[in-house]
C-alpha cells in the first residue's frame, strides 16, 4: 500500500518517513539488519550457556563437607534423594527451555532467510512463545539468590552462588535480546510474495 | 477491524505491529477488543475508567515496593541457628567478588525496574486522566516504560521464591516475614496494572492532546 507503520504505537505514515511523529521511534518497513543482530546475540547467548553448565552453580557447605554442584549435577542429586518431581522441574527450566529457545530462534531466523514448510501462523505462535518464555529462565538465578542469602547458618550450613550463575544470567539476557531483535513482520512476507498483495497489504 | 483500501487517510489506518497487516481503524467500545485477524495480536483493548484504576494500582505498587524491600522477607531456623533476609539481601547475595555485576542486575530486575516503570506510568497517565496537557517529555517517559517492560521481573522472582522454599523446607524451618505477603500482593497488582493498560489508547491521547 506504500505505507510504513510504527511498530510501537501502530501509527501509519507514507513510505520513506524516517521517524514516527507520534512516539519518536525510527520507522523501517522491514528491519534489514534484524537478522544480523538476531544471530549476533544468539551466538553470544550460546557461548555463555556452555560455561553456565560446566562451572558450579551452587557451593553448599555443611558441617563436614563442601559440595559444588553444576546445574545438571544438582538435578541428578535431587533425583538420588528421591525428589524426582523437583529434579524434572529444574531440568526443564534450566536445560530443556534454554536449548529449546536457541533452536526456536535459529529455526525462525532460517525460516525467514530460506523459507519454511511450517505455516506462518505456527511460526508467529512460536515467536510469541519464545518472547514470552524468555524472561522466565531468570527464575534459576533468583532461586540461587534466595537460597544463598537465606541459607547462611554460621557453622551449620551455608550456600553460596558459583560462577555458573553469572554465565547463566548473561545467556538468558542475550537470548532475550536475540528474540527482541527479530522482526516478526518478516515471517509474513513470503506468504504475501507468493499470493500477490493480499487484502492486508 | 476491516480491510483498508489505498484511499483511506493515514489517520484512519492501523497496522499490526507483529505481522504488518493493515486495517481501517474502528474504535472498539469499552470492554471490547480489536484483534488482528491474521496473527491474532490484540491491537486495541480500551477499558472504562482504566486510567483511574491504573493510577490507584500504581500508587499501591509504589508503597508496596518500598515496604517490601525494607521489611524482613523470609527467615530460616535450623538447630538453633537463625537467619532472616529482606528482598534487597536476596538481590545482593551475589555482591562481592566477580559476581557483583549480577547483584546489581538482580536488584534492578526485581526492585528498581518495576519501581521505575510504575513511576513513569504515573507521570504519563496523571495529566491524561485529569484532562490536562501531557507532562513534559511524556512521550519519552512512556517509551522508556514500554522498553523496560520485558525487564521487570517481580512475578518471576515470586515463583523463584516458591521453588527455593521447596528446596529448603526439608532442611530447615522457614517462616514468612511481613514483606513476603506484601510482595505477594505486589505481584498481583503489577500484573493487573499491565493488563489494564491499553497502549494504543495512551499513545492516541498523548497525540491528540499535543495537537489541541
Amino acid at each position: 500500500m506504500g505505507v510504513v507503520a510504527c511498530t510501537r504505537c501502530t501509527q501509519v505514515w507514507p513510505i520513506g518517513t524516517q521517524t514516527c511523529a507520534r512516539c519518536g521511534k525510527g520507522l523501517m518497513s522491514r528491519d534489514v539488519k534484524s537478522l544480523q543482530r538476531v544471530w549476533a546475540w544468539w551466538v553470544v547467548g550460546v557461548m555463555c550457556y556452555i560455561p553456565a553448565n560446566t562451572y558450579p552453580m551452587l557451593r553448599t557447605r555443611t558441617l563436614f563437607q563442601v559440595e559444588e554442584s553444576t546445574i545438571v549435577g544438582g538435578a541428578v542429586d535431587l533425583m538420588h534423594h528421591g525428589a524426582i518431581g523437583i529434579a524434572l522441574v529444574v531440568l526443564v527450566a534450566s536445560v530443556v527451555i534454554p536449548i529449546g529457545k536457541f533452536l526456536a530462534i535459529a529455526f525462525l531466523a532460517i525460516g525467514v532467510q530460506r523459507g519454511s514448510g511450517v505455516s506462518d501462523h505456527h511460526r508467529q505462535g512460536l515467536y510469541e512463545v519464545v518472547e514470552y518464555i524468555g524472561r522466565w529462565s531468570m527464575i534459576d538465578i533468583f532461586v540461587v539468590a534466595i537460597l544463598s542469602s537465606l541459607v547462611q547458618l554460621n557453622t551449620l550450613a551455608s550456600v553460596n552462588p558459583g560462577l555458573a550463575s553469572l554465565f547463566f544470567a548473561l545467556s538468558v539476557i542475550f537470548t532475550m535480546l536475540s528474540a527482541q531483535s527479530f522482526d516478526s513482520r518478516m515471517i509474513w512476507d513470503r506468504q504475501v510474495a507468493a499470493k500477490g498483495a493480499s487484502e492486508h497489504d | 477491524m476491516t480491510p483498508a483500501t489505498s484511499e483511506t487517510p493515514y489517520a484512519d489506518l492501523i497496522v499490526c505491529p507483529q505481522c504488518d497487516a493493515v486495517y481501517r481503524l474502528k474504535r472498539p467500545e469499552h470492554g471490547e477488543r480489536a484483534v488482528c485477524s491474521r496473527c491474532h495480536t490484540i491491537l486495541i483493548a480500551p477499558r472504562r475508567k482504566a486510567g483511574l484504576q491504573i493510577i490507584a494500582v500504581s500508587l499501591a505498587v509504589v508503597i508496596l515496593i518500598i515496604a517490601a524491600t525494607l521489611f524482613p522477607f523470609l527467615s530460616i531456623k535450623a538447630a538453633g541457628a537463625k537467619n532472616s533476609v529482606s528482598i534487597l539481601d536476596a538481590a545482593l547475595a551475589f555482591a562481592g567478588g566477580p559476581l557483583a555485576v549480577l547483584a546489581l542486575a538482580t536488584a534492578a530486575l526485581i526492585v528498581f525496574v518495576p519501581l521505575t516503570r510504575v513511576l513513569l506510568s504515573l507521570y504519563v497517565l496523571v495529566p491524561i486522566v485529569l484532562d490536562r496537557p501531557p507532562a513534559r517529555h511524556a512521550t519519552q517517559a512512556f517509551r522508556l516504560a514500554e522498553a523496560l517492560r520485558p525487564w521487570s521481573m517481580a512475578e518471576i522472582f515470586a515463583i523463584g521464591c516458591a521453588v527455593a522454599l521447596i528446596k529448603v523446607v526439608d532442611l530447615a524451618d522457614v517462616a514468612f516475614g511481613p514483606a513476603f505477603w506484601m510482595f505477594a500482593i505486589l505481584v498481583v497488582l503489577v500484573v493487573a496494572q499491565d493488563s489494564f493498560m491499553c497502549r494504543w489508547s495512551v499513545w492516541n491521547s498523548l497525540d491528540t492532546q499535543k495537537k489541541s
